[in-house]
């Protein structure tokens, strides 16, 4: 999947100026709003979300779809798996 | 591994100043993200953590590590570190205030969240915070002055969930 096909994003998330823990903390309480098998895209400008969401997506056991870097922010897409 | 399966962590908050208070609330609050079972014993002066009224503060004094910068003005100017002798650290009245100040202002710059909020965060993430009930006696302090959803225990409480758990830390 590329960042360019947006049809099966079920939430998009700004996690743009927030620092850690923030951007995992609000990305595991936007997960629980998803039903398995859908998909968050989230926005971040902490290049900490390089590894951290990685981490996260295999500690959880959620899966990382996608992780871009962007001029100056990030943007992610991970589908509910677990 | 906790009793229903999940990864665990338990943690000791043994520090009470602004500075300290920063970093079980960060593992804690990201664990408690990442379904761990996440217990925190507050001890010494980490209990002052869980008051209501948090006052943590921090004292630059003989902590030559902290950077001294200010959190306004041009970029140059942000950008010095000033070099504050330790006469005046421990003889101006009211320093460690003004640090604590700066210090405050310069996380929420950031976009860094204060030791409540994270504190409150954590809990609500489902981390259980524990009261150290021997340092309770000692310091005065009663169940009333913490915030609701504290738990109260002794060492031997914390050491048979530590004795499972998956990390073990002390701050």
């Amino acid at each position: 999947m590329t960042l360019a096909d947006d049809t099966s994003v079920s939430l998009t998330l700004d996690l743009k100026g927030l620092l850690c823990p923030l951007p995992v903390v609000k990305m595991s309480k936007a997960i629980k709003e998803l039903e398995v098998g859908q998909i968050v895209e989230a926005t971040a400008t902490d290049p900490g979300v390089m590894a951290d969401i990685p981490a996260w997506c295999r500690s959880t056991g959620n899966t990382l779809l996608a992780l871009d870097r962007r001029d100056d922010h990030f943007v992610f897409r991970v589908r509910r798996d677990a | 591994m906790s009793d229903d399966g999940r990864r665990s962590m338990a943690l000791i908050a043994s520090q009470g100043t602004l500075d300290w208070a920063y970093p079980p609330y960060i593992l804690a609050s990201t664990a408690a993200a990442m379904d761990m079972d996440v217990r925190v014993f507050h001890t010494f002066y980490g209990l002052a953590l869980l008051k209501k009224k948090l006052k943590a503060r921090v004292a630059p004094y003989a902590n030559p590590a902290m950077p001294m910068k200010m959190p306004f003005g041009p970029a140059g100017f942000q950008a010095v570190e000033w070099p504050i002798p330790n006469v005046v650290q421990t003889n101006v009245p009211g320093f460690n205030r003004l640090a604590t100040r700066l210090m405050k202002r310069t996380f929420r710059k950031k976009g860094v969240q204060t030791v409540e909020e994270m504190r409150d965060m954590s809990l609500e993430l489902g981390a259980t915070l524990i009261g150290c009930q021997m340092t309770m006696d000692v310091f005065g302090f009663e169940r009333e002055d913490f915030i609701p959803g504290v738990e109260i225990a002794g060492a031997a409480g914390f050491l048979e969930f530590a004795a499972d758990a998956d990390i073990q830390l002390f701050v």
